[in-house]
């Protein structure tokens, strides 16, 4: 088990390590590590001011919520002054004069930035093979055929390898399908995706802004606690932010629920799974009941129609979203004859092939004649889907589901996008319906590959959520 | 030729709204700053940055759909209207489409003789676009952000207009309400007020022909000279055959004439949809309420005021309706003084417009100085000083050069309007004119004019005539 932030934090205060000696751990691994997770690491004179201000705090015996935790940044999170690319070309020479509202919480409670983690380009992908600094490898291998190199799962794909690997001790993600949860699943790590307006998105590389949300990839669960107390917070320039009252999610977290907690569990999403990814159901039930949680059976109306309906209105917002990528105030542009030429030639030379394909889709099923059709009614469908969610948690507490159909495939393996985007099935209703979901690890599968389960709570319910699973989590825990 | 044609025309008039900063940004929103001064990350559409509403903009809007007649939606909707160009920095331009804030509103406008309802379909919010200037050089093109994220409210008129002339008015009336309400300044000039104009022909009592679309006519000249030639160019096409052809034109200020931009066919399609960054806007009625008492009275009800309880004649009363700080103005001197009204509106709309336009002076830069203006319109009404002489000093009196009392005297030209002194004057201009007096009492009414012209003279112009022709008649009836 690596080091959780608490255990961290015990070293540095005891002065058994000092936060300069503890980011060049974390920084050698990261430069060390082969696995392609970062886009950019941080020398450490680049950070020095941030590590002396850190240890000053800790020799003064008032460290901040994160002093000194080095973090892993998806880099898709603008970063003042550092290089910020979502993975993609166009934007490869881009550098932000702000800092994300979400990292500068991180910032402000102490923590401090190792680097820029790999990604899908805009986060579109389900395996990290669609960055343009190329794919992420997993850390883990399939004990039946070593040398293969398997994805990490995408699009939050170097964080959750960085996190795997030891080379920071979190990292931010986003999620927007299943961004955060399906990696961490397959990966063995644990992944938070909150509530849709918990985290402001202003300073994110948008991909689909209804859908984008922040959360911690994190060793364990009090550690997605403790990131999530420091991010989650109301933002005035996020039209979409929440400004209901936050918690304190660590309060609570290892204490038992004082009521009785009963969880659901959709058949539907259990028909045609493999026995690897029953087990993991079975597991976590086998666990929690002993706790006293009861389980019962729940039947959705619309899981069939949720993939494609994500696949209709987060292309839609994306095609328009990355329209400022044209090449002519920032990011890379390519030459022409005229304005459309320039136009032309940077995206197409800018974007990859899986970020054309949804900018395409999304342009299609907006146009005019198509919109009705396609925009429209996704649009009803989404509201469907959220009244079925709806109308569970009226009757339970939490649901439980695979996070995700199956381990972790081999790199250049899924190479029809369908497949590809049939990964994120278990993910994708929970972000249409904008639920808090969390992915933590539950066992492994025949092949020794990590797999994880989803737990997916009430709106703005994060707190009795990490609880749950802060609970499974002790009976699951596995070693590598 | 063209007499058995009509033009039918709807407008679209983007008014700029007076606000201190953008729709969706903190940027200042104002006119004439250097290029990109007035623009930040939201504005320049770098990654990840968020529009965050202006309320200040609902507000606007709501006050504009009470002054126009028009229904407010308690539900509105931010879309997003998506076209590449280098002046819009996001690739789109966030506008309400579905679900605009105002619906089916209305003015009244004159044509002839006669009132006009004309129909307001709706208005909506929705960002301005940047600058892209093509002639600073040979090579590039130059962009100004500043322009970006200015508030407009976009009011769509139903086809409703038949002449140039109506147009004008209505944008006038447009223009006239918005500047009342203070919403928008009006300035034409720098774009604050702009339209696109939309125009078929058809002989009378026939079917709608297809529509040509003049985008972007800001001054009334423009709009007239637009108007009449392409009413003009597309009878010439029906006469001679043709048909017309749906385009987007625009309009040489240098030759007068119209050529198409784009046709139909080549057309955008904006792809809108609601933009997932905001929120829906939903007002409650209080809300909407609460804006009301803001609207303030209208050029109509001011119209109303003037004609009933000044007794102005409805000429002036126009004249000081047209700008509201016309009617400011005057309404501030009436409410400092007792002088009648309607004296000072001949005054105003007379001598101190005059002024106004001679010296090429706002209207405002006199606020301070009405004490005075009713002070010396005071010495007038009160015979202190001639009409003569009310003219003399009145452009001291705006110049600031002194109390009007004080010119008066400094220039020796209060009245004389002593009885006793007059009278000796009088006696003594009436020696040795017995035959006139005969002649007067004769019946010759020319005779008085005679008497009060050499009068006046003998009191060097500043005996007060009135009374001069009051001793004199009782003298000579004697």
């Amino acid at each position: 088990m690596k080091n959780s932030i608490s255990q961290i934090k015990k070293t540095l205060i005891e002065k058994k390590i000092s936060v300069g000696e503890l980011y060049d751990e974390y920084l050698a691994k990261a430069k060390s590590g082969n696995n392609n997770s970062f886009n950019l690491v941080i020398d450490r004179e680049n950070n020095i001011s941030s590590i002396n201000d850190s240890q000053n705090r800790y020799d003064n015996g008032n460290p901040l919520p994160l002093d000194g935790i080095p973090l892993g940044i998806k880099d898709l999170f603008c970063t003042k002054g550092i290089k910020t690319t979502a993975s993609s070309k166009i934007l490869s020479n881009f550098i932000p004069n702000y800092e994300s509202f979400v990292t500068q919480q991180l910032l402000n409670d102490g923590s401090i930035f190792i680097g820029k983690n790999n990604c899908d380009e805009f986060a579109m992908g389900s395996s990290n093979e669609t960055s343009y600094f190329g794919p992420v490898i997993n850390p883990w291998k399939n004990k039946n055929s070593q040398k293969d190199n398997l994805v990490p799962g995408g699009s939050s794909g170097g964080s959750a390898a960085a996190v795997a690997e030891g080379s920071c001790v979190a990292s931010m993600g986003t999620d927007t399908g299943g961004s955060i949860r399906q990696p961490a699943s397959l990966c063995g790590i644990v992944g938070l995706k909150p509530t849709f307006g918990s985290c402001s998105r202003w300073g994110i590389v948008a991909f689909a802004s209804s859908l984008d949300q922040a959360g911690p990839l994190t060793n364990c669960v009090e550690d997605a606690a403790y990131i999530l107390n420091s991010i989650n917070k109301h933002d005035f320039n996020d039209s979409t932010s929440s400004n209901h009252q936050r918690e304190d999610y660590l309060i609570d977290i290892n204490n038992s629920f004082e009521k009785k907690i009963k969880i659901g569990i959709p058949s539907d999403y259990l028909e045609d799974v493999s026995d690897d990814i029953l087990n993991q159901i079975d597991n976590t039930k086998k666990a929690l009941s002993k706790h006293g949680i009861e389980f019962v059976d729940v039947k959705f109306k619309t899981t069939e129609y949720a993939l494609s309906t994500y696949y209709i209105l987060a292309p839609a917002e994306a095609s328009s979203n990355l329209a400022r990528y044209d090449g002519i105030r920032y990011g890379v542009r390519e030459g022409g004859e005229s304005l459309d030429d320039i136009y032309l030639n940077s995206r197409t030379k800018g974007f990859g092939d899986e970020v054309t394909r949804r900018i395409l889709i999304g342009a299609y099923v907006l146009s005019a004649g198509y919109y009705d059709a396609y925009y429209r009614q996704a649009q009803k469908v989404r509201r469907l889907i959220k009244n079925d969610f709806q109308r569970i948690l009226n009757e339970v507490d939490f649901i439980l589901t695979p996070t995700t159909p199956n381990e972790a495939f081999k790199i250049g393996d899924k190479l029809d996008p369908i497949s590809m985007y049939k990964n994120d099935i278990y993910t994708v209703p929970t972000s249409l319906a904008g639920l808090p979901g969390i992915s933590i690890p539950s066992g492994l599968s025949k092949n020794g590959l990590p797999l994880g389960v989803q737990f997916i709570g009430n709106y703005f319910e994060e707190k009795s959520l990490l609880q749950l699973a802060a609970l499974a989590e002790k009976e699951l825990s596995f070693n590598e | 030729m063209s007499n058995n044609w009509e033009m039918v025309i709807g407008l679209e008039v983007h008014a700029q709204l007076k606000t201190s900063s953008k729709l969706f940004s903190s940027s200042p929103n104002q006119f004439g700053s250097e290029p990109n001064e007035n623009v930040n990350f939201i504005d320049s559409g770098m990654p990840g940055m968020l529009p965050v509403m202006n309320f200040g903009c609902i507000e606007m809007a709501i006050k504009t759909g009470y002054a126009l007649n028009f229904r407010i939606n308690k539900h509105s909707v931010f879309e997003r209207k998506n076209y590449f160009y280098p002046d819009l920095p996001q690739g789109y331009q966030i506008s309400q489409f579905e679900f605009p804030i105002l619906s089916e509103g209305y003015i009244n406008i004159e044509s002839g003789d006669n009132k006009k309802k004309i129909r307001i379909e709706r208005a909506h919010l929705e960002q301005d676009a940047g600058k892209s200037i093509h002639d600073i050089d040979p090579k590039y093109s130059f962009i100004d952000l500043n322009r970006v994220g200015t508030p407009l409210l976009e009011i769509v008129s139903y086809p409703d207009l038949s002449s140039a002339d109506e147009v004008i008015n209505y944008i006038s009336s447009l223009r006239q309400l918005l500047m009342y309400i203070d919403v928008c300044d009006g300035n034409m000039q720098e774009g604050s007020l702009r339209a696109d104009v939309n125009l078929s022909v058809r002989k009378k009592g026939q079917e709608l022909g297809t529509r040509c679309e003049i985008k972007n006519l800001n001054s009334f000249k423009f709009i007239k000279q637009a108007i009449e030639y392409e009413f003009q160019r597309q009878i010439n096409i029906i006469d001679g055959g043709g048909e017309i052809e749906q385009n987007t034109m625009l309009f040489d200020t240098s030759t007068g004439e119209t050529r198409a931009m784009r046709s139909k066919e080549f057309s955008h399609d904006y792809r809108y949809f609601p933009d997932p960054d905001l929120l829906p806007v939903n007002l409650s009625q209080e809300q909407i309420d609460k804006i009301k008492p803001l609207v303030g009275e209208l050029p109509q009800d001011k119209l109303n005021k003037y004609l009933d309880n000044y007794s102005l004649d409805k000429d002036i009363a126009k004249i000081i309706i047209a700008e509201k700080q016309n009617a400011n103005l005057f309404e501030k001197m009436i409410s400092e003084s007792t002088v009648k009204p309607k004296f000072i509106a001949a005054w105003l709309v007379g001598d101190i417009f005059a002024f106004i336009k001679e010296n090429n002076i706002e209207v405002n830069s006199l606020n301070d100085k009405t004490k005075d203006i009713t002070d010396l319109l005071r010495l007038i009404s009160d015979d202190v000083i001639s009409n003569k002489a009310g003219k003399e000093i009145l452009p001291k009196v705006l110049n600031g050069e002194g109390k009007p009392s004080e010119i008066v005297q400094e220039l020796g030209l209060e009245q004389v309007s002593d009885s006793g002194e007059l009278e000796k004057i009088i006696d003594e201009a009436l020696v040795g004119e017995e035959e006139n007096i005969l002649k007067f009492q004769g019946g010759s009414d020319r005779v008085l004019g005679y008497f009060v012209g050499k009068c006046l003279k003998a009191t060097k112009g500043k005996g007060n005539p009135k009374l001069i022709n009051k001793i004199l008649l009782e003298r000579l009836k004697k």
